[in-house]
């Protein structure tokens, strides 16, 4: 009977693990594919947890939500197009991502803490920093990952319009010139938006806040400009509307775009910067992404391990 | 494996490690210190992620401040916290971690079913970790630091919260890291005792101090205590008073053990040998009392720093 037993292997290994030691380790000879792998592996991570994916199937459900929201008003546009024989699109591709800012918005809300909150509450960042990824890795595919997301977002309803506009055999040129132009402006936008998400995120390990934060700071913002710009088209002071505009993300994106992508404004009297402002508003949307980012990367050179 | 130079980190206001230096060869070795005596920030100086204020340090033979990603490349990392997201599976999360260290997908994956094996978590892997028991998490916490096969590994206080039983299985896990996995080992706890048996050698820090560098043979040997404890009799009506001057009219010096539940019929003696042992047999036995026990103390680290730190206020008080 004793005869059965198996072999002891080390001190205090009974049943279970005698089984796993017979297993035997193996050792790793393969290819180690070093940082800057490693740092597409966690963009690509990000990009699909932003839709959801490889996640729970509870976590997929707003994002998918918000990009079928963000698609189906350019579908019914294109059909109606289609339907009425329009010589034109009813929105230009510029002003799409304008009119939809809400959910927008709200998606950044939510996405930009679930990708960086989380790493932050359970305390995973600092076993990716025990790893080959450096602080600027990090935070380079992160922002990377969430703009990119919110392109996608904020893309595909352009690609609906324009496909159903050459299908309307709607003029080709001047369409795609729109197209392009509505791609600058949401590309814009996509990293402007991340960028002002990712540093509220990151600065708070509780969801909850993140996700009011984000939503505060865009809607708050963009209420009061589009009120003070009200109130100065109202007294007549023109001249200051364009310069309201600079203190909101939306208005920021709507004046770089009336500026210099053709694009009709939303802006009170629908008059957009000049060109001379446009140059400002220009500066100020690429230090605004500069910024996010330069603060993003002393954010975690704190949190370190 | 590692070695350090005079090793200093000052923080404005603490200094956390203070010209420390220590070789550290092949093997498991244990460090060992109270908490706050600089065991977090000595890994973080490893890992290349906190530059030393002061001296240096290789790990594998890489200089911590100009190689640090090379040297995070080999090394594993297991935090004294938790290091969690609840809603994914183990597996999941063991494989991103793979790739995180530069695994291809395919080695990712298989590493990772390999080494969830290997540390004792089977079915369970693919619930999420929200669900698991602390035991279970420090075995994830424990996959992710090995599942690169790295070639030594940090471990952060990994019995931390663990019922005894959880605390043998990680123990017995750590040895096998060594014995059968090959990969060495850097353990910390603020448990002597639990290091004693799983280490080959262990180090002891005290204030960023370094307080004692040797093989665990040397420690028990040097801190052997015996407890004992016996009944009164009609005779004797204070056994241990009786035997406690019995002890000592042969030379034992004895200590009543303090602090500890029912200590004033415990009586603590330094083991010199063997002859140690014999000589309480035959004391109990001449004076006719019952022996209720004889065991070895499992030695608490503060017991090893007692010594040290008063010597070390005595040399303030003469100094000042």
């Amino acid at each position: 009977m004793a005869v059965e037993q198996p072999v002891p292997t080390s001190a205090a290994t009974p049943g279970d693990q005698t089984r796993i030691h017979n297993i035997g380790y193996r050792n790793y000879d393969g290819p180690r594919l070093g940082r800057s792998y490693a740092t597409r592996s966690l963009y690509s991570q990000s990009l699909r947890g932003a839709y959801g994916l490889g996640r729970s199937v509870k976590s997929k459900v707003l994002p998918m939500l918000l990009f079928v929201v963000m698609c189906v008003p350019a579908a019914i546009m294109v059909a109606v197009a289609v339907a009425t024989k329009a010589k034109d699109l009813p929105v230009d591709y510029t002003r799409y991502a304008i009119i939809m800012q809400a959910v927008i918005s709200l998606y950044v809300a939510s996405q930009a803490p679930q990708s960086v909150s989380r790493d932050l509450r359970f305390k995973t960042v600092p076993l990716y920093f025990s790893r080959p990824i450096e602080t600027a890795d990090y935070v380079r595919a992160k922002y990377a990952a969430l703009a990119s997301a919110m392109f996608v977002l904020t893309a595909a309803p352009l690609i609906v319009l324009y496909v159903g506009a050459l299908l309307a055999k709607l003029d080709f040129a001047d369409q795609t010139k729109g197209f392009a132009q509505g791609l600058v402006s949401v590309a814009l936008l996509s990293l402007l938006f991340a960028g002002i998400g990712l540093v509220i995120a990151s600065v708070t390990p509780r969801r909850g806040f993140g996700i009011a934060a984000v939503i505060a700071v865009l809607t708050i913002s963009y209420g009061a400009v589009s009120t003070l710009q009200a109130i100065a088209d109202a007294q007549n002071s023109t001249g200051a509307i364009p310069w309201i505009g600079l203190f909101s993300p939306v208005t920021l994106i709507d004046g770089v775009q009336s500026a210099f992508l053709g694009a009709s404004s939303a802006f009170p009297g629908a008059v957009g910067p000049t060109n001379g402002e446009g140059v400002v508003y220009v500066l100020v949307v690429l230090g605004l992404i500069a910024a996010c980012y330069g603060l993003l990367m002393r954010r975690y050179q704190k949190v370190g391990l | 494996m590692i070695a350090t130079e005079s090793l200093s980190k000052r923080f404005p206001r603490v200094t956390a490690l203070d010209r420390l230096s220590v070789d550290v060869g092949p093997g498991v070795t244990g460090l060992v210190g109270a908490n706050g005596a600089g065991k977090s920030t000595m890994i973080k100086i490893l890992l290349g992620l906190s530059p030393a204020s002061e001296g240096r340090a290789e790990v594998l033979g890489l200089d911590v401040a100009t190689k640090g990603a090379a040297i995070r490349e080999r090394v594993g990392y297991m935090p004294e916290h938790d290091c969690l997201p609840p809603d994914v599976s183990a597996t999941e999360f063991v494989v991103h971690m793979a790739r995180m260290s530069g695994l291809p997908p395919t080695a990712a994956r298989e590493r990772t079913a390999d080494t969830l094996r290997h540390v004792g978590l089977y079915e369970e892997r693919y619930r999420p970790i929200g669900g698991y028991s602390t035991g279970m998490k420090q075995r994830v916490k424990l996959a992710q630091a090995l599942v690169h096969d790295p070639q030594l590994v940090f471990l952060d206080e990994p019995t931390n919260g663990l019922d005894p039983v959880g605390r043998d299985e990680m123990l017995a896990l750590i040895r096998r890291i060594y014995t059968d996995f090959g990969i060495s080992v850097l353990v910390t706890s603020h448990l002597l005792g639990e290091l004693e048996r799983t280490c080959d050698h262990v180090v002891v820090i005290d204030g960023g101090k370094l307080l004692r560098s040797s093989s665990t043979t040397d420690f028990t040997q040097t801190t052997t205590t015996i407890a004992i404890e016996v009944t009164d009799t009609d005779e004797h009506p204070d056994g241990t008073r009786v035997m406690r001057e019995a002890l000592h009219a042969r030379g034992v010096s004895v200590e009543a053990g303090s602090g500890l539940p029912g200590a004033g019929h415990i009586l603590l003696l330094t083991a010199q040998g063997e002859e140690t042992y014999d000589l309480v047999r035959d004391v109990v036995a001449d004076l006719g009392l019952g022996l209720v026990r004889m065991e070895q103390r499992r030695h608490h680290i503060s017991e090893v720093f007692t010594t040290e730190d008063e010597q070390r206020k005595e040399a303030a008080v003469h100094g000042s």
